[in-house]
């Protein structure tokens, strides 16, 4: 090959623009790293203090020093855990749906594709209409059985473990299934993902042995890919953990002293909880504010290694 | 002199009544179950949650969840007869008490304490030494708002004024407005506004020709960092004080803070046993989370419309329109 024609002037403007681009990405790397630092490191110092068993336990309090993150921590539990049983079979379902049973038939391919293209723009909704939706929904059902004062439909009373009540109110389901909504698009994408990066060599060599689509999914498809969906299900969880906005508008509360007993239970959550003590006159309360955060982050941190983890362990080579 | 007399001899008689009654209900506190449901001003939150807290340790199991809706946020939900209870940073208006009466909800109107709306500026401001209510509305009004200090008074200096102010949508800048430049008036827009008090109290703290206002809990607690203004409403310049505020003379930026019992409520033995306790620990309570209690006579009127459970708002007159006034006169 014939390089004359490049001139050594112009490879030593080559190379220094390389060695120019290594910098600014090395700059914009720590300074994004310095901004973590310096968030991590002040509420560090704020909230360490405060942090003991008792915060914890404690309820809410009009002293600093008895104020505990007890009930909001627990809500924060509750409605996830209610938002996990809700989103995480949907979403993995609607991603089995929509990757490995592709129609034929051209008028249901528009509507496969406009499904795909909804759940797309849904996953960039602010998740304050969501919450919107979830109080005319799950809170209020259209105020077509009643209001939540006065249920049209009941099983158990409020003081049964199982106890239901149509409308939901302002309880714990109802926060769960309205914080699923908000994680749903990003599960769906995640499996979805997980699901495509399946080779097919592996689908076919099922279905030439004979295997059914059901067996096929569940014995080699969805096996393949439990490693991708368990992370990007962990990561939507630490999301619904995080949101605030959905959860001001369906919980409503802020001061609660008691843990949810039923899903038709009061609740708040962690990160209303926070806001909560932030906006107080008492500079003492900025601290407690601080604490809740060690907490909330450390819940995170939990998630997301969880999500590490289960990737190193199930994660094996394909062929 | 008489009505003095007489309003005494009935408090005393009413102090005598629920004392008997609190005797009463003190033993089985502890047997009380259920739940009651409160939502409303983020100014009236402290108080009321202090309450619970207080009511908690004396053995009470009842479910008291609080939320932070803001005044006109916690009567929406007051009005279908969603909550028990609202908190409220000012009197309930013409318009919610219609929709309260559409939905056939009743409801006692008990003031619980003043609150103090505070006027600040920057700790080294060594020219502001009082403000009369001409100068507030030269400095917050719309209509030709001071863009300097020298606007306000010649002899200040000829600084651009910066001001802070809580969110529109506060009870607390719903009064400030209304006192400053009435019920048709405007503030100035051109504000830095935060529903964060905290961020007032930094933003005011930090620049020197800066004024903003807030609750009095907020400036009880940044003493050190802000100074007071003094507001000469007619009788000379008063300083916000626990005394000037409980006497009144701290007019007319001494408001004072409200509950709301929906009546059907009322009936349940576990809300009766929660505001008979808020009525009798209030004025310590109040102090403990930095406002001012209420005078005790105004605290025994309440008292008497608590026990005779005595319904609808004294902010409207028969004809519905608004009454205003210092509490003492409005509330009886």
């Amino acid at each position: 090959m014939n390089r004359g024609a490049y001139q050594p002037r112009s490879r030593m403007r080559r190379l220094l623009k390389d060695r120019l681009f290594v910098i600014l990405c090395m700059i914009g790397a720590s300074l994004s790293l310095l901004a973590l630092a310096i968030l991590l490191g002040s509420i560090l110092i704020q909230g360490l203090g405060h942090l003991d068993l008792s915060f914890f336990k404690d309820v809410p309090s009009a002293k600093p020093a008895k104020a505990g993150i007890g009930p909001a921590m627990w809500g924060s539990i509750w409605v996830c855990a209610a938002c996990a049983l809700a989103a995480l079979p949907l979403g993995v379902g609607t991603a089995i749906f929509l990757e490995e049973f592709k129609p034929k038939k051209p008028w249901v391919r528009r509507l496969h594709g406009f499904l795909q293209l909804n759940i797309t723009n849904l996953a960039g909704v602010p998740s304050i209409v969501y919450g919107i939706l979830g109080l005319t929904v799950f809170v209020q059902l259209f105020g077509i059985v009643g209001n939540t004062n006065d249920p049209g439909f009941t099983f158990g009373s409020p003081d049964n473990w199982y106890y239901f009540q149509l409308p939901l109110g302002r309880g714990v389901l109802a926060g769960g299934l309205t914080l699923a909504l908000v994680v749903l698009p990003i599960v769906i994408i995640a499996s979805q993902e997980a699901l495509r990066a399946v080779p097919d060599s592996l689908r076919e060599a099922a279905l030439a042995s004979g295997a059914t689509r059901w067996q096929m999914i569940r014995q080699m498809t969805l096996p393949a890919a439990v490693p991708g969906i368990m992370t990007g299900s962990i990561l939507a969880m630490s999301r619904a953990i995080g949101e605030a906005a959905p959860m001001l508008v369906i919980a409503g509360v802020v001061y609660i002293t008691f843990t949810p007993q039923h899903l038709m239970d009061e609740f708040t959550v962690m990160p209303l909880q926070i806001y909560n003590w932030a906006g107080l006159p008492q500079t003492e309360f900025h601290k407690v504010a601080a604490t809740g955060i060690i907490v909330l982050l450390a819940v995170l941190l939990t998630f997301n290694a969880l999500a590490v983890f289960i990737r190193q362990r199930f994660q094996q080579p394909l062929q | 002199m008489n009505r003095i007399f007489t309003s005494a001899a009935l408090g005393a008689s009413v102090l005598i009544v629920s004392a008997v009654a609190c005797g009463l209900q003190q033993p089985d506190l502890k047997n009380l179950s259920g739940s009651i449901k409160i939502d409303g001003s983020s100014t009236v939150y402290p108080i009321t949650t202090a309450v619970d807290e207080a009511i908690r340790e004396a053995g009470s199991r009842i479910k008291v969840t609080v939320g932070l809706s803001g005044t006109g946020g916690g009567f929406k939900r007051f009005v279908v007869g969603e909550t028990d209870i609202s908190n409220a940073s000012r009197p309930i208006t013409k318009d919610e008490v219609e929709a309260a009466k559409k939905n056939s909800v009743d409801f006692i109107e008990l003031p619980v304490a003043y609150d103090g709306l505070s006027i600040v500026v920057n700790k080294s401001n060594d020219f502001v030494d009082y403000l009369t209510m001409v100068d507030i509305k030269k400095i917050f009004g719309a209509e030709a708002p001071a863009k300097t200090w020298s606007e306000v008074r010649s002899d200040w200096p000829n600084a651009p004024i910066k001001v802070f102010s809580p969110g529109t949508d506060s009870g607390t800048f719903d009064y400030f407005k209304e006192v400053v430049v009435g019920k048709e008036g405007k503030i100035r827009s051109d504000m830095q506004v935060s529903e964060d008090d905290n961020v007032l109290v930094t933003g005011v703290a930090r620049d020197k020709n800066a004024i903003g206002f807030f609750g009095y809990a907020y400036l009880m607690e940044n003493q050190d960092k802000l100074k007071v203004v003094p507001v000469d409403a007619g009788k000379g310049p008063i300083t916000p004080t626990h005394q000037t505020i409980e006497s009144g003379e701290y007019a007319p930026f001494s408001r004072p803070l409200f509950i709301y019992v929906n009546k059907k409520s009322a009936e349940r033995p576990e809300v009766k046993a929660f505001v008979d306790f808020y009525l009798a620990n209030g004025p310590k309570i109040v102090e403990e989370v930095r406002y001012v209690k209420l005078p005790a006579a105004i605290t025994e009127r309440a008292k008497a419309n608590w026990a005779k459970l005595r319904t609808g708002t004294q902010y409207l007159n028969d004809k519905g329109e608004k009454v205003s006034g210092p509490l003492s006169k409005v509330y009886n």
